[in-house]
């Protein structure tokens, strides 16, 4: 697939992959824990607050009346303080907990009626799930732990394990299927628990603070690690965090959660540039960097670029090679003249005109002390990626959209390591 | 003033009565049935001569603990001076008697555990009757034991599988509560059947705390073969009840070592049966 923009990998953007059918649709959930949930909802229904109804009734209003869409293929991360009801709301989906009220519908089908029978065949062939401390079974084998969805569906041992065996070696763990779980590192573990939950294939995947019990640099990997094989396997994504870095890293879109409702659901852009009520704005500016950090920060390397001396050939071959869809163009300074576009190049070498006369100059460049605040809407804006320019319009650098926001959960970590 | 006593024992006494009336052929069922295995049990265990089961406890202790040769070599020692004091045939019939107790109790104590742990009406319902049994003076089994069997192995047996059971239920019970709740998670994420998580989850994480419930069961089982001798139960245990009742301290200190040297060759195979993985 061609994508806009010297970058190689850019996630897929939802619309090119998916039907519009949503693959989870949350309707009006709610859930109260405790002996009357009626009493609960009476109450909350007379505008009483979550604590109120606590200390009247003794039962929790854990979720209230959330509704949302996933589509397939996206990451939806579901985000807010603890105790707001995130993992309520996950263990809802795949009902490990059943909803007081509400429906969820999983490929259109509402979980929550399903007899045990159905539902059980619902969370063997289209759910999995992972666990923020791993929960890998301590008896068992790393190749057995990961055997065990395909083992509770009846696929015989051999078959069983060697799917398991191929995606152990898919999450970097091929040849640790002999060891047992307690002989591994925390990181190595939840490279487990993914494993288990991607060897029954299910659509979807549940991930309720998956890495939040590693350290920072371990969970940055897994992070990279998920983005990764999210861009191979393309599954949906449902993401459990109390951190916004993380959110705004890996999901597509982001919901905030607060005291068992969702407060506003967005891009992680929309988030970042318009929080929408007063707890959002805070969550954000606890972590808004991106008033404290620039351009150089963010960029990466200006690989690959074109010199405008060579031909278009030349522009033809580097856009194949990194499957990217337009390269900018440089001149013998360094000095950015551009970018080519692959179908503008196509039609140069078809007619034999030179690189120069198809350059696009109307691209969207910054300075490499420019604020993120300002490259996040520059690039919201535009369809190729942004390059950062010095004061002599030599290209220092590259910012795509993916990027920045990894960039930004990874100097949000750096900071506050220094702090 | 005297108050007209109750007529508590005649009423106790209709009742055994009316129960050996009614459920005659099924106590007699049980007798024979415990009588059977008991003697099976230790039938075997003298068939086998004396040497080659030293050898082959002490094979059984090195490979269970992991290749632990002073405990293996130990085991031996133990076993021989058994021997050597011709206590060999009694300590037979003590280990049959255990053994068979051990293995009713478990029979009775592990599916109850499992439901216990399943059901919190069920747990509500036991817990006062363990208690009860727990607080009960291990003599006071003698009675209903002797009242239906008689005397001889078989109600020692019987008495000796009541006072053992309470631990390897509770045990049972709490080793299943308590496996930790994202496990249990797991295995309902993943689409187990009841089944399925309790034989693949459950069952295999419960395993370290619901042999320390074994292993009790067993150490019980060992503590009670003294007082079931009082009843009419052999083995070492009435050797050491003849040695009191003749103060014949010698005897009495030979078998009561004798048991000794069983229960720890017992203790430590429960011990070491399963190993104990980290939690995490
Ligand atoms: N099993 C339960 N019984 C009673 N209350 C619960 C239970 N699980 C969660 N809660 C309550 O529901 C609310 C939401 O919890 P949770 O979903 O775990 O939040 P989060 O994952 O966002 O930290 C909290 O107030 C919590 O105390
Ligand atoms: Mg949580």
């Amino acid at each position: 697939m061609k994508l806009e923009g010297s970058v190689i990998f850019e996630k897929a953007s939802i619309e090119d992959t998916t039907s519009p059918q949503p693959i989870i649709s949350v309707r009006n959930l709610t859930k109260v824990f405790g002996q009357n949930p009626e009493k609960a909802l009476e109450l909350h229904r007379k505008g009483r607050s979550k604590h109120e109804i606590y200390a009247e009734t003794g039962s929790t209003l854990a979720l209230n009346n959330v509704s949302f869409d996933v589509m397939p293929g996206e990451t939806f991360v579901l985000m807010g303080l603890s105790g707001s009801g995130k993992s309520t709301l996950l263990r809802c989906i795949n009902r490990l907990i059943d909803p007081t009220e509400g429906e969820i519908l999983i490929d259109g089908e509402d979980i929550v009626g399903m007899g045990q029978e159905e539902l059980r065949e619902t969370r063997r062939r289209k759910l999995g799930m992972i666990f923020q401390n791993f929960a890998l079974l301590p008896h068992r084998t790393v190749l057995d732990n990961v055997a065990f969805g395909l083992e509770i569906q009846g696929v015989p041992v051999e078959e069983r394990q060697k799917k398991a065996e191929e995606i152990l070696r898919m999450v970097g763990l091929g040849g640790y299927g002999g060891s047992m779980p307690g002989e591994l590192s925390g990181g190595m573990k939840q490279r487990v628990g993914l494993a288990r939950a991607l060897t029954s294939d299910p659509d979807i995947l549940l991930m309720d603070e998956a890495f939040s019990a590693l350290d920072p640099l371990i969970r940055r990997d897994m992070q990279d690690e998920l983005l990764d094989l999210q861009q191979r396997l393309v599954k949906t994504i449902i993401f459990v965090t109390h951190d916004l870095d993380e959110a705004l890293k890996l999901g597509d879109r982001i919901a905030l959660m607060k005291d068992g409702s969702i407060v506003q659901v967005g891009t992680p852009e929309e988030i970042l540039t318009n929080p929408e009520n007063a707890y959002v704005e805070k969550f954000v500016a606890d972590v808004d960097l991106t008033r404290v950090l620039s351009a150089s920060d963010v960029m990466r390397r200006p690989e690959p670029v074109a010199r405008c001396t060579a031909g278009p050939r030349v522009a033809l071959h580097l856009m194949e090679e990194h499957d990217i869809g337009s390269v900018f163009v440089v001149d013998r300074w360094r000095r950015l003249r551009g970018l080519v576009t692959l179908d503008d190049t196509l039609k140069a070498v078809q007619a034999g005109r030179g690189l120069e006369e198809i350059i696009t100059t109307d691209v969207p460049t910054v300075a490499l002390d420019t604020p993120l605040t300002d490259i996040i809407s520059v690039i919201a804006g535009s369809r190729y990626p942004v390059a950062v320019v010095d004061d002599e319009n030599r290209l220092q650098g590259l910012i795509f959209r993916g990027t920045i926001l990894a960039a930004l959960a990874r100097k949000g970590e750096d900071i506050n390591a220094t702090a | 003033m005297q108050l007209p006593k109750l007529p508590l024992g005649d009423a106790v006494e209709a009742l055994v009565d009316w129960i050996e009336q009614y459920f005659g052929w099924l106590l007699d069922a049980v007798s024979a049935g415990l009588g059977f295995l008991i003697g099976g049990l230790q039938g075997l265990l003298l068939a086998i001569p004396a040497p080659v089961l030293i050898l082959l406890a002490a094979v059984l202790v090195w490979f269970v603990t992991r290749r632990d040769i002073k405990l293996a070599g130990l085991t031996a020692l133990g076993l021989l001076l058994i021997w050597d004091l011709q206590l060999w045939n009694l300590a037979m019939l003590t280990l049959a008697l255990v053994l068979v107790s051990t293995i009713v109790a478990l029979a009775i104590s592990i599916p109850l555990g499992i439901a216990a742990a399943g059901s919190d009406a069920i747990n509500a319902a036991l817990r006062p009757v363990l208690d009860f049994m727990q607080t009960m003076p291990s003599f006071v089994y003698l009675i209903p034991a002797v009242i239906f069997f008689g005397l001889g192995n078989v109600p020692g047996t019987i008495a000796t599988v009541v006072f053992a059971m309470p631990p390897a239920l509770r045990l049972t019970n709490l080793g299943i509560r308590q496996v930790p709740t994202e496990l249990v998670e797991v295995a309902d994420a993943f689409g187990s059947t009841p089944r399925q998580k309790l034989f693949k989850v459950q069952l295999p994480v419960a395993l370290p705390t619901i042999m320390a419930g074994v292993n009790q069961c067993i150490m019980l089982a060992l503590s009670m073969t003294v007082i079931a001798s009082m009843i009419g139960a052999g083995g070492l245990g009435y050797q050491v009840l003849v040695g009191i009742q003749r103060v014949d301290i010698g005897m009495g200190f030979e078998a009561g070592l004798a048991i000794v040297i069983i229960a720890i060759i017992l203790d430590r195979i429960t011990q070491n049966l399963v190993p104990q993985y980290e939690n995490r």
